[in-house]
């Protein structure tokens, strides 16, 4: 099994989880609570990589951030090397491609919690920021969890976006699905099999944490 | 300039009628607003602007002498800033809070010791003791009220905000608990606008009472008054209830209580009140007149009288009666033509003891 691919995808999955739950929460916030007529031009682009074939979202993220374009020479005068076929490439590329993973969840635990919770609280004196981190985030916890893990699910078993914008550098880009599809060209299936279950496993396993803290929430706070 | 609250607005729903409030009462350490009108008069929009709950398009809140809300100088103050006590109908407890923490969540500015010492006074001054611990799930009605009261007043806001206080409770509760909040709320010297649409509450618990009707403030003044001197037939059908007097308990025996309004004995069925001081209702539709001598009837009542006036509305005719004090009755145009009923005619006015409602009020 190729275990440098595994911490790679591990990596990529955790680090992409961590920032969707930091960059997710103001945009869920906002589609949730806000009251603007336009909310559903936000609303249509964050779900927009649902429906997108993962090439053509690679695609534009790999124009978006290549040489010719600002951003790439920003980021090459910065750093010192372009963004495309790195990891931190790759990290961008999948928490866009992860966003409603993340944005979704949030924003249903978001309108789940009762306006008139929100409203006691601003009248006890406590910000609009307070509220939410005292009262909105716990009362959210199931879907904040559950947004997170799915995203870093989604970023485990991602391919086209993969190969589009990471390439196939080991240690670098080359995760476990572009591991599998390599050991199947070399017709080596003894490997893909081995490193295509320890991929089941593990993402069965966590969809099986997801299901149960949920439903551990649910019966520690009856919906009413 | 004597301390005021003034309430100036005009807020509108589409599919609804737009409501414009204008109340201004001058305001002490404990006065209690009442606004009373049905469900949809607007009576709840009005106290949720008062909250900077609800914006409304135009107007102007004051609050002694600070200004909540202009619209004309563009002054709207969050409810963040306006150190008011705020209670739902439902009582919004925090559910991942516990009954401490409910409490003590308003109370950020204080240092964790100072906050425990208040903490600790609320539980004392509500009988919370032992349930510090436990979260709101776990709580009776009753007590989940007591809690979003002691939450509301924790902070020692400068104005109370109730609505619909008692109505998530049930009967025999409501009615307790009706008497508690009256004590309580003179006992907290706090002025407070309650929000409601039952009128033994407003009885009990106001000061000042503005009735509300399709997003129009209809009359203010004291209930009492508004009771028993309504304005115009709108007030009058907005309340309901026509003779509201004053009258003190004198005995009480075999479940019926026996009551003195100056002077005048009337009988009624024991009920929820025991307090002394009581205010004695009676629907119009519940006083029967007679003609000359009392004759054998299951009423208990039989009030002699004279005939202060008789208006005809309609097919129907409400008649004043002095029997010791005004009694309002509503009879058929027929019986006022058949019974010479004008100023100045004797009368009998019979009464059902168990129409006769009997609303205590403490400290009268």
């Amino acid at each position: 099994m190729n275990w440098i691919a595994i911490w790679v995808t591990f990596k990529l999955a955790a680090s992409t989880a961590l920032i969707l739950l930091v960059v997710g929460l103001p945009i869920a916030y906002w589609v949730s609570f806000s009251r603007r007529r336009w909310k559903f031009l936000v609303e249509s682009v964050v779900a927009l990589p649902l429906v997108l074939p993962p090439t053509v979202l690679g695609f534009y993220i790999l124009v978006a951030i290549g040489p010719h374009s600002p951003l790439g020479r920003f980021y090459n005068e910065l750093v010192g090397h372009p963004l495309p076929f790195t990891f931190e490439g790759l990290l961008l590329a999948s928490v866009l491609y992860s966003l409603p993973f993340a944005v979704q969840p949030f924003a249903a635990a978001f309108e789940q919690v009762d306006r008139r919770l929100i409203e006691a609280s601003w009248t006890l004196g406590v910000s609009k920021l307070g509220t939410f981190f005292k009262l909105i985030v716990p009362l959210s916890k199931a879907g904040l969890l559950t947004g997170a893990v799915l995203s870093f699910a989604h970023t485990m078993g991602e391919f086209g976006v993969v190969l589009m914008v990471g390439g196939n550098l080991e240690g670098e880009t080359r995760t476990v699905s572009i591991d599998i599809y390599d050991e199947v060209q070399a017709l080596n299936y003894a490997g893909a099999a081995k490193t295509a279950l320890f991929l089941l496993v593990v993402s069965y396993a966590i969809l099986l944490l997801v299901y149960a803290v949920n439903r551990n929430v649910w019966a520690a706070w009856p919906q009413k | 300039m004597a301390a005021e609250i003034s309430i100036d607005l005009v807020k509108t729903f589409p599919g609804r009628p737009p409501i414009r409030a204008r109340i201004a009462y001058p305001v002490e350490a404990s006065t209690v607003l009442i606004l009373f009108g049905p469900s949809g008069s607007g009576k709840t929009t009005i106290l949720r602007s008062v909250a900077g709950l609800e914006w409304p398009e135009q107007g102007s809140i004051q609050f002694v002498s600070r200004t909540w809300l202009d619209t004309a100088s563009g002054v709207r103050v969050a409810p963040q800033d306006r150190h008011i006590g705020y209670m739902a109908q439902d009582y919004a407890l925090f559910p991942t809070y516990t009954v401490a923490g409910n409490i003590g969540y308003g109370l950020h500015h204080l240092s964790a010791l100072d906050r425990n010492k208040r903490v600790d006074e609320m539980v004392e001054l509500f009988q919370l003791r032992g349930l510090e611990t436990a979260k709101p799930r776990e709580l009776s009605g009753g007590q989940q009220q007591r809690v979003a009261l002691a939450r509301a007043v924790a902070p020692r806001p400068l104005l109370l905000l109730l609505d619909e206080p008692l109505s998530a409770l049930d009967a025999p509760t409501r009615v307790r608990l009706r008497d508690e909040l009256r004590s309580l709320l003179k006992q907290l010297a706090l002025p407070s606008i309650i929000v409601t649409h039952d009128w033994t509450e407003a009885l009990t618990l106001g000061d000042v009472m503005a009735v509300i009707n399709a997003g129009n403030v209809l009359q203010v003044g004291a209930p009492i008054e508004v009771f028993s001197r309504p304005h115009n037939a709108d007030v009058a059908r907005v309340v309901g209830i026509e003779t509201v007097v004053k009258g003190r308990v004198v005995g009480s025996s075999d479940g019926m209580v026996q009551v003195s309004v100056n002077g005048t004995r009337l009988t009624a069925v024991e009920g929820e009140s025991t307090g002394r001081d009581v205010f004695v209702c009676i629907r119009s539709e519940d006083v029967v007149l007679e003609r000359g001598q009392a004759t054998a009837s299951s009423a208990r009542n039989h009030l002699a009288g004279t005939v202060v006036s008789a208006t005809v509305l309609g097919a129907l005719a409400q008649v004043t009666i002095d029997c010791g004090f005004p009694l309002v009755a509503m009879v058929t145009r027929s019986t006022v033509e058949e019974f010479g009923l004008s100023s100045g005619v004797p009368v009998v006015a019979a009464i059902k003891a168990g129409s006769v409602h009997l609303v205590s009020r403490q400290g009268e």
